[in-house]
C-alpha cells in the first residue's frame, strides 16, 4: 500500500449530529407557516405583502450589513428570515410598508449586526424593532383594522377593551355585554384569531399547532412557554378571581401565546440552562401581568420579553447548573450530604 | 446501591445525563479476532502511558525476545516496554508518533520466529501488594483508551477502602468492538480475572457493565455471573441503556452505585475502581502465564477498509502494516483515527505505530467524516443538555475568548473529558472540544484549578 496522500487532521469527534442552524431556522420557518397562513386568512393578503416585505428586507439588510463589515455571509442560515416574519406577525395589517422597512433596519442592523450577529444580541431582534417602531409611530402600530370577515363597530383590541373593565364586578358578565353589543370578539373567534391585533399574533389554534411542531422537534423547550402563560394565568386567575373567561380573553387576547413560543425562546436572549428558563419565563409571566394589570398599557408582551432579554445574563449566572461532581467548598450543609453518601452506599 | 436477587441485571438509568445518540456502526462485531503474522519491524515508543516515559533498557544490535523488558522507569507511574517480536534492536532514536510529535522509540526488526524470552514465568501472587508489582511488571495500561498504568489504579490507597470493582465492557465508542470479542471469545479470562481481583483486592461487589444493544456480550457475561454460586451475591451485570458516553469512568460509577465522583477525584474516592474488560481479561492471562503486554486487539474499520475486522496485533506494528493486512483501502481515504470517532485522534501519517492504549484504526473517506463549515454559536444550548459533565460549552467559549481563567474554573472545565458530546449535537458545528482543551491551557496557565 501507498501512504496516502494527504490525510486530514482535525480535533475530536469526527462525527457530527444531524443539527444544522440552517436546518433548526428551517424549522422555525415551518412552525410560523400556519400563523402566516392563519393571518392572511383573516386579514387579508396585505398580511402577506407585509410579511413579504419584512422577510425581504431583513434578508437584504443582513446581506448589506455583513458585506459592509466585510464579513462572511450568513443569509443561508435563514435566521434572517425568521427575524423577518416574526417582525411582520408583531406589526397591525395596516403599517405602511416604509415603516416595515425601517423595523427590519432596526432588527438586523442595529441589534443584530452591530453586536456581532446571531448569537450575540442582547435583546430579540424583532422584539426591539417592534418596540422602536411603537415609540416613535404609535399611530400606525395602534391603527388595527378588523378582520376581514367582521362587520363588527369595535376600535380596540381584545386586551384594550378588557383593560377598560371593571375587575371588582362580574366580569364574566361584562365580557357577555360587550360580546352581545359587538364590542368583543366571541370565545370561538378568539381561538381561531377573528379579531384586532397584531396580524401574526391572533389565531390560537396556529400559533399552539407549529409551537407543538418545534416542541416535538426538539427545536424549544416547552419550559419558558409553559412557565410564562402559567404565571400569566395564574395573575389574572387571581386578580379577576377565579374568572375563567376572563382569564382565556388575557391569554389569547394578545401577543402572549406569540412572544411565548416564538421571541420568549428566542435561543439567543434566553438563558440556555434548565433553572434559568424556569426564572425567565416566571419573570416574562410576571411582568406581562403587571403591565396588563396595572401599566398604562393594554399589553406587555414585548416590553417583558425585552426585560428579560436585558437581564438573561444576570439570570444565566444567578443560576448556574452544578456541574458533575461540583462540591461545595463551603462546610454549611456537610453533614446532611453525609447523610445523603451514606444511604447511596447502603 | 440495592442488591437484586442473585441473576438478576441491573438496569442503569440513564435520563437526565446528557449524552447522545450516535449510530453503532459495529460492522466488525461479528468478526472473530485474527492474529496478525508478525511484522517486519515494530516501533515501540518509550512512552505508550499517561506518567513517566521510560528509558531504553537495550541498544542497538541487541537481540531481543518476545516479552523482554526494553524499556523501564524508576518512577511508580510508569510502565515497562516489552519486545513484542523476537529479533534485532535497529535503532534507539526518535520516531513521529500519531499526533506529529516525536518521541524515543525502540526499533526492532523481526526474525520471524516470535521466541518467546525465557525470563517469562507466572508471576507468584498472593495479596494485593504483590498484585500491584505483578501488574506493573506486566507493562499493563488502560486498554480501553485512556493509557493510565494499571498498577497505579489498582493500588488505591489504604484510606480510601473500595467497595465496589466495575469491569467496564460498556464500549460505548461507534465502530470498536474489541472489548465486545473479548467478551464473547475470552469469557473465562474475564471471570477469572473478576474473582482474582476481587479476592486479592478485598472488594465485596463486581459490576460487569455493559451496553444493552449488546445481547451476545450479555448473555455471555451474565453466565459468569451467575456462575458466582459459593461466594454469594458478589458479582453482578449491569446493562446499560446504549448511550455515548456511558462507557466513561465517572459515568459508569454513577450508573453502577449512584455515587458521583467529585470534581478533580478519582473512582477511589467514592469506593470504585473501573477497570476496562479486555485489559481485566489481560491480567487473568497474565497470572496464569507471566507474558507480558506484547500484543493487543484492535478493530480495523470504516468506509474506506476492504476487509474490516478485529486483529490482534503486536505492539509497535505500524499502521500502515495493520491497515494492509485488512486488504489495504478501497478508495483514497480523507481521515484516518486511531481510536473511535467520539475520541479518536487523526493521524497525520499511516507510518506510525500502534501503542497499548490504541483501540481502534478506523479510515474514512470524506463521505464518512468530512468536515462541515462553522458558523457562529447560536446560543441554542444542545451543547449544555449533551454535556454528561453538566458543563456549558458555550459559555465556556465565551470565557475561553477571553481567556478569562477565573471564570472558567468556575464553570468547571477541569471536569471535561474531552467526550465530544457537546461538538457532536453542536448545529454551528463549534470546535467545541478543542475550546475545552483551550480552556484547560489557560487555567494552566493562569494556575488556576
Ligand atoms: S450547541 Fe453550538 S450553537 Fe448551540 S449553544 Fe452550544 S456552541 Fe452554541
Ligand atoms: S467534551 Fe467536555 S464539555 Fe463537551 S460534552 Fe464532553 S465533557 Fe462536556
Amino acid at each position: 500500500m501507498n501512504e496516502p496522500a494527504k490525510l486530514t487532521v482535525s480535533a475530536s469527534p469526527h462525527v457530527k449530529g444531524p443539527a444544522t442552524v440552517t436546518g433548526i431556522m428551517f424549522d422555525v420557518i415551518i412552525a410560523l407557516c400556519p400563523a402566516a397562513i392563519a393571518s392572511v386568512a383573516i386579514f387579508g393578503l396585505r398580511a402577506a405583502l407585509v410579511i413579504a416585505v419584512c422577510t425581504a428586507s431583513c434578508v437584504a439588510f443582513e446581506y448589506l450589513s455583513r458585506r459592509i463589515m466585510k464579513r462572511s455571509s450568513t443569509i443561508g442560515d435563514l435566521s434572517a428570515v425568521v427575524t423577518g416574519v416574526l417582525l411582520a406577525f408583531n406589526l397591525p395589517v395596516g403599517i405602511p410598508l416604509w415603516m416595515c422597512v425601517i423595523g427590519s433596519f432596526v432588527a438586523i442592523v442595529i441589534v443584530k449586526q452591530l453586536f456581532g450577529g446571531v448569537g450575540q444580541n442582547f435583546a430579540n431582534p424583532a422584539i426591539t424593532a417592534r418596540i422602536v417602531l411603537l415609540v416613535s409611530f404609535a399611530s400606525a402600530m395602534t391603527n388595527f383594522p378588523l378582520p376581514k370577515s367582521v362587520d363588527a363597530v369595535a376600535s380596540a383590541t381584545p386586551l384594550a377593551t378588557l383593560a377598560g373593565f371593571d375587575r371588582t364586578a362580574d366580569l364574566t358578565g361584562q365580557i357577555d355585554l360587550y360580546r352581545a353589543a359587538d364590542k368583543l370578539p366571541s370565545f370561538f373567534q378568539m381561538i381561531f384569531g377573528v379579531r384586532q391585533g397584531c396580524l401574526g399574533e391572533t389565531c390560537a389554534v396556529a400559533l399552539l399547532i407549529g409551537a407543538a411542531y418545534l416542541i416535538v422537534r426538539g427545536v424549544i423547550k416547552i419550559t419558558i412557554p409553559f412557565t410564562y402563560i402559567g404565571t400569566v394565568a395564574v395573575f389574572m386567575l387571581i386578580a379577576s378571581r377565579g374568572d375563567l373567561t376572563y382569564t382565556a380573553y388575557e391569554l389569547m387576547g394578545g401577543g402572549l401565546i406569540l412572544g411565548a413560543f416564538f421571541m420568549a425562546t428566542d435561543y439567543t436572549t434566553s438563558p440556555v440552562n434548565t433553572k434559568g428558563k424556569i426564572v425567565f419565563g416566571i419573570g416574562c409571566g410576571v411582568l406581562t401581568s403587571v403591565i396588563r394589570l396595572y401599566g398604562s398599557l393594554p399589553e406587555g408582551v414585548s416590553y417583558s420579553i425585552l426585560l428579560m432579554n436585558i437581564a438573561c445574563p444576570l439570570i444565566e449566572k444567578a443560576t448556574a447548573p452544578a456541574y458533575f461532581g461540583f462540591v461545595k467548598k463551603k462546610k454549611e450543609k456537610k453533614p446532611k450530604e453525609e447523610k445523603a453518601e451514606g444511604g447511596a452506599k447502603a | 446501591m440495592s442488591h437484586p436477587s442473585p441473576g438478576a441485571v441491573l438496569k442503569a438509568v440513564s435520563k437526565g445525563r446528557g449524552g447522545i445518540h450516535v449510530a453503532h456502526n459495529k460492522i466488525t462485531a461479528e468478526s472473530e479476532t485474527v492474529r496478525m503474522p508478525p511484522p517486519r519491524t515494530v516501533v515501540l515508543p518509550m512512552q505508550q502511558h499517561i506518567g513517566a516515559p521510560c528509558t531504553p533498557t537495550v541498544k542497538k544490535g541487541d537481540h531481543v525476545d518476545v516479552g523482554q523488558v526494553i524499556g523501564d522507569s524508576d518512577k511508580y507511574v510508569s510502565a515497562p516496554i516489552h519486545a513484542s517480536v523476537s529479533g534485532t534492536v535497529t535503532a534507539v532514536a526518535d520516531v513521529k508518533l500519531a499526533n506529529g510529535r516525536m518521541a524515543p522509540a525502540v526499533t526492532i526488526e523481526s526474525d520471524g520466529l516470535m521466541t518467546r524470552w525465557e525470563g517469562i514465568a507466572p508471576p507468584k501472587v498472593t495479596d494485593k501488594a504483590e498484585l500491584i508489582a505483578a501488574i506493573r511488571a506486566s507493562g499493563l495500561v488502560g486498554l480501553g483508551g485512556a493509557g493510565f498504568p494499571s498498577h497505579v489504579k489498582l493500588n488505591t490507597p489504604e484510606d480510601k477502602p473500595i467497595d465496589t470493582l466495575i469491569i467496564n465492557a460498556a464500549e460505548c465508542e461507534p465502530y470498536i468492538t474489541v472489548d465486545y470479542r473479548e467478551c464473547l471469545e475470552n469469557s473465562w479470562n474475564i471471570m477469572g480475572a473478576v474473582y482474582t481481583l476481587a479476592d486479592l483486592l478485598k472488594v465485596p461487589n463486581v459490576v460487569i457493565a455493559v451496553e444493552d444493544n449488546k445481547p451476545e456480550a450479555i448473555r455471555v457475561l451474565q453466565s459468569i455471573a451467575d456462575d458466582d454460586n459459593n461466594r454469594g451475591d458478589t458479582v453482578k451485570l449491569m446493562t446499560l441503556k446504549s448511550r455515548y458516553p456511558q462507557g466513561a469512568e465517572k459515568m459508569m460509577v454513577l450508573s453502577a452505585t449512584g455515587r458521583r465522583v467529585p470534581a478533580g477525584g478519582l473512582p477511589a474516592d467514592v469506593g470504585c475502581i473501573v477497570m476496562n474488560v479486555a485489559s481485566a481479561a489481560f491480567v487473568s492471562r497474565y497470572l496464569k502465564t507471566g507474558k507480558p503486554l506484547t500484543s493487543r486487539s484492535v478493530t480495523v474499520s470504516g468506509d474506506c477498509i476492504k476487509n474490516p475486522m478485529n486483529v490482534r496485533v503486536p505492539i509497535g506494528t505500524s499502521v500502515r502494516e495493520i491497515i494492509d493486512f485488512c486488504g489495504g483501502f478501497t478508495e483514497e481515504p480523507y481521515k484516518i483515527l486511531s481510536g473511535g470517532p467520539m475520541m479518536g485522534q487523526a493521524l497525520v501519517s499511516t507510518d506510525v505505530p500502534l501503542l497499548k492504549s490504541n483501540n481502534a484504526v478506523l479510515a474514512f473517506s470524506k463521505r464518512g467524516a468530512g468536515l462541515k463549515a462553522n458558523r457562529d454559536c447560536i446560543r441554542c444550548g444542545r451543547c449544555h443538555e449533551a454535556c454528561p459533565m453538566g458543563l456549558i460549552p458555550t459559555q465556556i467559549v465565551k470565557y475561553a475568548n477571553k481567556r478569562d481563567a477565573e471564570e472558567l474554573s468556575k464553570l468547571g472545565v477541569s471536569v471535561c473529558m474531552e467526550c465530544g458530546s457537546c461538538a457532536f449535537s453542536c448545529p454551528a458545528n463549534e470546535p467545541l472540544v478543542q475550546y475545552m482543551r483551550l480552556a484547560k491551557e489557560i487555567m494552566r496557565e493562569a494556575g488556576v484549578k
